[in-house]
């Protein structure tokens, strides 16, 4: 293993000493993302101006479709010609990339804008590897969110958020009998895979959440939970439209701006459309965390910067960092992703309501990691694969279900 | 028999390139991905063997197992179709009808579309919320219901359809080709006689075309073992595991979930899937020519 990536490396190194050597005084980088949405695109160009701003030369790649991104991404990487920098979660996905030594430390820049003060501490770890920062965090998303259209909820005659899973269904029942469609359900398993842990995390609780993905606790407690949690997920079953199977998000994002359905289960990152559609938070639309839930699942984007062999692209790359974790930058970036910054010492009077409800879960300590940053990306496959066939498989024989969910982990 | 060439030297030369690219890309590769199926390698390749583990997990993979039924309920129909509906497409060309060349290009119009845009205008079609169903309804009739598409049982079939409906028309050009081969006196002939028009076309025109729908037949069952682009466009291998076929499922290992060895463990159980499917082909048809040669 060890000699084939020397190999590999080596041949990486003698493709960038074959690169035209440039005498460009601008940095120039090549940034592969698959922000492509409205929103998405709308934050990215927020980064993008002030690395411009700075004299930065800036190459877009985007891709649509995370994995369409990550699969163009590993063909690069493994052709030995990666771009400047790519968007990824933080978590596992990055893991073995940086073990393989294909990434540049941005430690310099991290120690120079103080950033083990500005990160969560449970954040700063996440970036680094063997006490060297990787990563640069772009914004961090709440993933436990209910938006709800108050145009719909107006129409079917619910007065206020529904707290309890009881409350919520009895909610459902009225936008069905006013003739909307209640749930604007994205069908692709990774959506479905979202809505069941905000649910069992709202059955289980913190710490039951963290056993169950973390310590992979297979005791009658997590069982239960996890039955639950599959109990609340196959009644939603009946409140879904016939074109649901494999709607995108924005999609259903969009059902819920134009108020033909009421309630969409969705990361924040939703919010982002509501806000190219010109729909205000609190006002057009309301957001609630799951009912019965003691706080959010989260995700963290951030830049990858992978080895390049250039010199140029090795300054943009850092300049790149800086910019990204700039407190204005990080502010604006996130009230166009509809993301809550990273930065504990930012303005936050700007963020709207949705935001600061998310950012005050966040620094009570109220979160857990999505499974993407706990997971192998494997499991993360098999996890999908165990959605996906129980949501589709109309199946409630739940209790065989919750024993089975275990072997995602062996 | 036939004499016993001279091998030709410059020719032999004139070759080499194309065999050192066939050896070391195609044998090469595939030798190395058959290697890696017996590694543990995730994201990288790796060299530490874990003998047939990956293939155990492999087949106790309930997604594995369906996609190879879904492909062979694909491949049998979407084959099965193309030449039935190709053949009675070429014999109503085959008709002297007006605007033939007009015909002929309308059926065989899609053949030069790809998956993926096959894929996504009957996606759009058999949508229930926005394709037929939806317009059906909107003309009055509430219970009409399409929803195949969103439907497990009928998913597989909804692929079916679009291939059929994208592959036809190639079976009716080769078909239509084979039969303005055959000689008009079988078909004076055969009128004298006073043969049924369908008869004639099933019982003197079929046998004759053989070669070429055997040939038509065999280009769609290439295509059969790499279907991936019309699954991705059309279901994205759900709902469930309805639509899950092996090249997506190697496609979603290898990148998506950065497992190498699974994936190349699949693929080898594809490529041998595919030998073992042509070797009696291949054999019988070595015996047939020797047959003939020492006619």
């Amino acid at each position: 293993m060890k000699s084939t990536m020397k190999l590999f490396l080596a041949g990486v190194v003698f493709a960038g000493m074959l690169a035209p050597t440039h005498a460009e005084d601008k940095p120039t980088i090549e940034i592969m993302s698959s922000w492509t949405s409205g929103g998405e695109a709308a934050a990215l160009n927020i980064i993008k101006t002030e690395f411009e701003k700075r004299g930065g030369v800036w190459k877009d790649s985007s891709i649509a479709g995370f994995g369409a991104a990550d699969a163009a991404f590993q063909n690069r990487i493994v052709a030995g010609d990666p771009p400047g920098a790519k968007q990824g979660v933080i978590g596992l996905a990055a893991a073995d990339f940086v073990g393989q030594g294909l990434f540049n430390p941005i430690d310099d820049v991290a120690v120079a804008g103080k950033w083990a003060d500005a990160l969560p501490k449970s954040i700063y770890d996440l970036i680094s590897y063997d006490g060297q920062v990787y990563l640069a965090p772009t914004g961090a998303h709440g993933e436990s969110w209910v938006f709800y259209s108050k145009e719909a909820f107006e129409k079917a005659g619910i007065a206020e958020e529904p707290k309890t899973w009881d409350e919520f269904f009895s909610g459902l029942d009225k936008l069905k009998a006013a003739g909307i469609v209640p749930v604007a359900w994205g069908g692709q398993p990774w959506q479905q895979t979202k809505v069941f842990n905000m649910i069992l995390l709202s059955q289980v609780g913190i710490d039951g959440f963290l056993k169950i993905y973390v310590d992979k606790d297979k005791s009658e407690a997590s069982i239960e939970g996890v039955k639950k949690a599959l109990d609340i997920l196959g009644k939603l079953r009946g409140y879904v439209d016939d074109g649901a199977a494999g709607r995108n998000w924005n999609d259903a994002t969009a059902m819920l701006i134009t108020a033909k359905a009421g309630v969409q289960f969705m990361g924040d990152w939703a919010k982002g459309e509501f806000t190219v559609a010109g729909k205000e938070a609190g006002k057009d639309y309301g957001c609630m965390i799951v009912p019965e839930s003691p706080g959010m699942v989260y995700i963290a984007d951030s830049l990858w910067f992978p080895k390049t062999g250039n010199a140029g692209t090795n300054k943009a790359q850092k300049l790149l960092a800086e910019v990204v974790m700039d407190p204005a930058v990080q502010v604006e970036f996130s009230l166009r992703k509809g993301s809550v910054p990273m930065r504990a010492d930012v303005d936050k009077s700007k963020l709207d309501v949705c935001a600061q409800k998310g950012l005050e879960l966040m620094s009570a300590g109220n979160i857990v990691p999505d499974q993407a940053i706990v997971l192998t990306p494997q499991q993360v496959g098999l996890l999908d694969d165990f959605v996906d066939e129980y949501w589709s498989g109309g199946s409630n024989e739940t209790a065989s279900a919750a024993e089975n969910f275990f072997a995602i982990f062996e | 028999m036939p004499m016993k060439r001279k091998p030709h030297l410059s020719a032999t030369f004139a070759l080499l390139p194309t065999w050192f690219v066939a050896v070391v890309v195609f044998i090469g590769t595939m030798g190395w991905s058959i290697r890696l199926s017996f590694t543990n390698s995730t994201l990288f390749p790796s060299s530490t063997y874990v003998g047939f583990a990956q293939y155990a997990k492999l087949f106790s993979s309930a997604k594995w197992l369906a996609s190879l039924q879904n492909v062979l309920i694909f491949g049998v129909l979407y084959v099965g179709g193309c030449l039935l509906l190709g053949f009675l497409l070429a014999a109503a060309l085959d008709r002297k009808i007006r605007f033939e060349s007009a015909f002929r290009t309308i059926f065989l119009y899609p053949y030069a579309m790809s998956f993926v845009v096959t894929g996504l205008i009957w996606q759009w079609m058999l949508n229930p919320t926005l394709g037929i169903q939806a317009s059906v309804r909107s003309l009055g009739w509430e219970t009409f219901v399409l929803d195949w598409v969103v439907n497990r049982d009928m998913a597989i079939y909804a692929l079916v359809l679009a291939g059929v409906w994208q592959g036809a028309g190639l079976v009716m050009v080769i078909a239509l080709a084979g039969m303005r081969g055959i000689e008009a006196e079988q078909w004076k002939a055969a009128r004298i006689d006073g043969i049924p028009v369908w008869r004639i076309y099933v019982s003197i025109i079929l046998p004759q075309l053989g070669p070429a729908l055997a040939a038509a037949g065999m280009l769609l069952a290439m295509g059969v073992i790499k279907t991936y682009d019309i699954v991705v466009a059309m279901t994205n291998g759900g709902p469930g595991n309805a639509t899950e076929v092996p090249a997506k499922f190697i496609m979603d290992n290898l990148f998506g979930r950065q497992n190498l060895g699974l994936a190349t463990a699949g693929a080898t159980v594809l490529v041998l899937g595919v030998i073992i499917a042509v070797a009696p082909f291949r054999y019988a048809m070595h015996v047939r020519s020797k047959a003939k040669g020492a006619r």
